[in-house]
């Protein structure tokens, strides 16, 4: 094990389809001062910066380099982490190992993505370029042929999956910085939303967002001085399954990097009943079915069950285990920023500074990033360090 | 001075072409396809698993793959969708169908586009049989699709 480290303050820009007031480099730089904020610190307080994005997204190679100062990395050690979807989670895992190794006591995420520049399908686009590149339909369409697999397994409804979109972008109007907050949004209507993908509605996917998110992390001794409340990193863990959608085992229903990397944080945290020992959960839900199955491999109920859960409201915001309080990335999804919302929010519940999303006493956390074809990154946050 | 300011975006465009290297397993993978229609596996020497299309090495085991096998041409299709949303980059007009196919004597599935786009006319389990193209260049179009037998 390594040194203790604590997340100590969270930033995020206002996240919305098109940010046309700022640059890229000035979301990056919103994010980061809100973060410094937050924490009661200056950028001189920071040793180290970790940058995550997707790449190639908005036409800059290196957007490191490009989008770094806005950060605070100039003269100091900083670099980037790009790992599909689940750039913004191991980008924070990477800020976790800089202070856990005990080489540097402060540490700044940030995450970030400015979709509305960019070409979100070319850069899809841009796979395997002897397989994948002259069939495979992008994101949506390869994630339709997971999810018609899974609903024929597993026999999951529309009207679950319906419910999922519903909680999410109802839970996102108690988040100032949510990008789709549809209050009165009903099932029926997520179920007329014309399919993009057989079986997948439009409102049953992420939308794309502009915006940021910054997150510090600290070394015990500091942590404990400057953080009321530090959310306490006690696991974090990554599993890279196959990249060949051929090659992965009925993605959906096994999810077997999900399934592996929890397994793994549970075992470090000693987590035997996830649905009662976690207070919140901020899981990485790119779209409804996912979400559902998440549950599953997660371990909140047996496989089969997932749909069952959206359907008793066990995972509302008054229920048993909230999930995505912040509306989740069915929300809000600047992609390289997702996964670091993700982590920020888990943080937040624990800091007790959620605001009208805030569920009550939040000791335990549970966050998940999920990237490319099934990539996953898990931590779990705690009040207490050990 | 007023913050109101007219908000400037430029439009950027970069042309740029690669020439990717298929490596010599893939190489012979399109060889075969090309020249003779057969579509190709190779097989681990630990898990035994016969990996379509064929690869240097078992990605499980991380040993060199041995011994070539070929598979197919007619599968079961594990799951399909039919995507009907436009975007610049696809590879075909929509509706376009495509699935994941576990070829007969593989134990990895590939991925390629269905003839069949309704979707009531295509369903999980169901037999497929690869069509090839009548012009093939040694390249993983050279198998058309798949035609529910």
């Amino acid at each position: 094990m390594g040194k203790r480290a604590a997340i100590i303050g969270t930033g995020q820009t206002n996240h919305c389809s098109s940010r046309e007031d700022v640059n890229e480099m000035e979301l990056v730089y919103e994010a980061a001062t809100a973060a410094l904020k937050d924490a009661e610190m200056t950028i001189k307080d920071i040793d180290a910066v970790v940058l995550a994005n997707m790449e190639l997204f908005e036409g800059r190679a290196l957007p490191d380099m490009w989008c770094g100062e806005g950060a605070g990395a100039f003269m100091k050690h900083a670099f980037k982490i790009s790992t599909g979807g689940t750039s913004g989670t191991s980008g924070a895992i990477s800020g976790y190992y800089h202070v856990a190794s005990g080489l540097f006591d402060r540490v700044m995420v940030v995450g970030f993505e400015k979709h509305s520049e960019g070409d979100a399908s070319g850069g899809m686009a841009l796979t395997d370029p002897f397989w994948d590149r002259h069939i495979a339909a992008a994101a949506i369409g390869n994630f339709a042929l997971s999810v018609s697999a899974y609903m024929a397994d597993r026999g999951v409804t529309e009207e679950q999956s319906a419910k999922v979109a519903v909680k999410a972008r109802r839970n996102a109007c108690n988040n100032p910085h949510a990008h789709l907050q549809m209050p009165d949004l009903t099932v029926k209507e997520v179920l007329e939303s014309p399919i993009l993908a057989y079986p997948v509605h439009r409102l049953e996917m992420c939308p794309q967002s502009d915006g940021a998110c910054a997150i510090i992390f600290a070394s015990e001794e500091i942590a404990k001085k400057r953080c009321p409340r530090p959310a306490w990193v006690r696991a974090a863990v990554t599993r890279h399954d196959h990249i060949y959608l051929g090659e992965v085992k009925n993605r959906l229903s096994t999810m077997r990097s999900l399934r592996e990397a929890a397994k793994a944080a549970y075992e470090i945290v000693g987590i035997k009943e996830p649905l009662k020992e976690f207070d919140v959960a901020e899981i990485y839900d790119p779209l409804t079915y996912a979400e559902i199955a998440w549950y599953e491999a997660l371990g909140f109920c047996k496989d089969g069950e997932g749909g069952m859960l959206i359907d008793g409201g066990v995972t509302q915001m008054d229920g048993e285990l909230p999930v995505n309080p912040s509306g989740g990335v069915i929300s809000t999804n600047p992609v390289g920023a997702s996964g670091t919302i993700r982590v920020a929010e888990g943080a937040l519940q624990i800091h007790g500074r959620g605001g009208k999303r805030q569920v009550p006493d939040v000791n335990l956390a549970l966050v998940t990033g999920y990237g490319v074809y099934c990539w996953s990154d898990v931590l779990i946050l705690s009040s207490k360090p050990y | 001075m007023s913050d109101h300011v007219e908000r400037m975006v430029l439009q950027g465009k970069v042309d740029m072409h690669f020439s990717y290297a298929a490596g010599k397993t893939a190489s012979r993978f399109f060889v075969e396809l090309r020249d003779r229609q057969r579509i190709m596996g190779k097989r681990c020497p630990l898990c035994q698993r016969v990996i379509v299309p064929a690869q240097l090495f078992c990605k499980e085991c991380f040993v060199e793959t041995d011994e070539w096998v070929e598979v197919g041409p007619e599968g079961t299709l594990v799951t399909f969708t039919v995507v009907y949303h436009k975007e610049n980059h696809h590879p075909k007009e929509a509706p376009l169908a495509y699935g994941i196919i576990k070829l007969d004597g593989a134990d990895t599935s590939i991925v390629h586009f269905l003839s069949e786009t309704e979707v009531t006319k295509l369903d999980h389990g169901m037999r497929v049989r690869a069509i090839f193209s009548e012009e093939r260049k040694g390249h993983i179009l050279d198998i058309e699709c798949f035609r529910p037998v």
